[in-house]
């Protein structure tokens, strides 16, 4: 199994994603933005950051680069794909998703662990999941525009949809998103995008591992 | 090359935490009355065929999801 972790000017993740896809078992190299083919890949990381200075809007500018145009056809194909914090921002700017990030309500930056509750992960019917709705992951958030909005008759969609990944355990939603909500899926489940940082909770010393499992999920996402 | 200005504001109902920061700082200032702060974005530019500036807008200037624009051109 072959990752590739998208590298913007302005990413500062893709690292430390390069490390959980590797220890999520497989190899994994970095793809250029300016890089168009995705031929040896079978899944992409779309990374944290702050693509292009998130000039204008966060990953207004990313979602028009080449290697994010190679990203819309391989997720068309049915590619998995897993969009983390400047990552989420960039697929739902490249409608990849449904909704939009806004600036926190706190207007704070917000760096703290959180408890996401997954809500719907199962990956499509012949593939397996290790991870079941209702668990709870210990996973770090930081960011300053994580805000997920979306119009309610969005939201009643993707939760009607099961779109719903992960949701902040009641309590902990550290800037104000609708519904308490993490991170969704697209309606055929291939694409994931999510707030928090899977990507730092890959070893025991920091913490916690269940980022790793994330990634197990999201291999496993073809459709 | 004719000028044009897009103004991009957050959308009627979606709050907007710059504004409210705005507004609470507006007494510490001695500004009284003043109040539903909403802070936007302005683009100026000059395009040679201002007929594309919608389609401009609406792809990458705004977000139409979360943000009204409007364009004035010269």
């Amino acid at each position: 199994m072959m990752w590739g972790v998208l590298q913007f000017p302005g990413s500062c993740d893709e690292r430390d994603a390069l490390l959980a896809c590797e220890l999520a078992g497989g190899e994994a190299r970095l793809v250029w933005h300016e890089e168009h083919g995705l031929d040896d890949i079978d899944a992409v990381v779309v990374p944290g950051g702050f693509s292009y200075g998130d000039y204008l809007r966060a990953g207004a500018i990313a979602r028009f680069s080449p290697a994010m145009e190679a990203v819309a056809e391989f997720a068309a194909g049915g590619g998995p794909v897993l969009g983390i914090c400047n990552g989420f921002q960039v697929l739902c700017e490249a409608d990849l998703l449904p909704g939009a990030l806004l600036l926190n309500e706190s207007m704070r930056f917000v760096c703290r662990q959180v408890d996401l509750q997954v809500g719907r992960l199962d990956p499509p019917e012949g593939t397996q999941s290790s991870i079941l709705p209702g668990e709870t992951l210990s996973i770090p958030a930081k960011h300053g525009e994580g805000r997920y909005w979306a119009p309610e008759e969005m939201l009643d969609a993707i939760e009607a949809n099961g779109q719903v990944a992960f949701r902040y355990a009641p309590g902990q939603n550290p800037n104000g998103s609708a519904r308490d909500i993490a991170g969704v899926r697209n309606e055929a489940g291939n694409v994931l995008g999510l707030m928090p940082h899977p990507e730092h909770a890959v070893d025991a010393m920091t913490g916690s591992t269940d980022g790793l499992r994330i990634f197990d999920a999201v291999a496993g996402a073809r459709v | 090359m004719p000028r044009a200005l897009v103004l991009i504001r957050p959308k009627e109902g979606i709050l907007d935490p710059q504004g409210k920061a705005v507004e609470r700082a507006l007494p510490a200032l001695g500004f009284e009355g003043i109040e539903h702060v909403r802070v936007g974005r302005m683009v100026e530019l000059e395009a040679e065929d201002p007929a594309q500036l919608t389609e401009l807008c609406e792809k990458l200037l705004a977000n139409p999801l979360i943000e009204d624009f409007e364009i004035e051109s010269f």
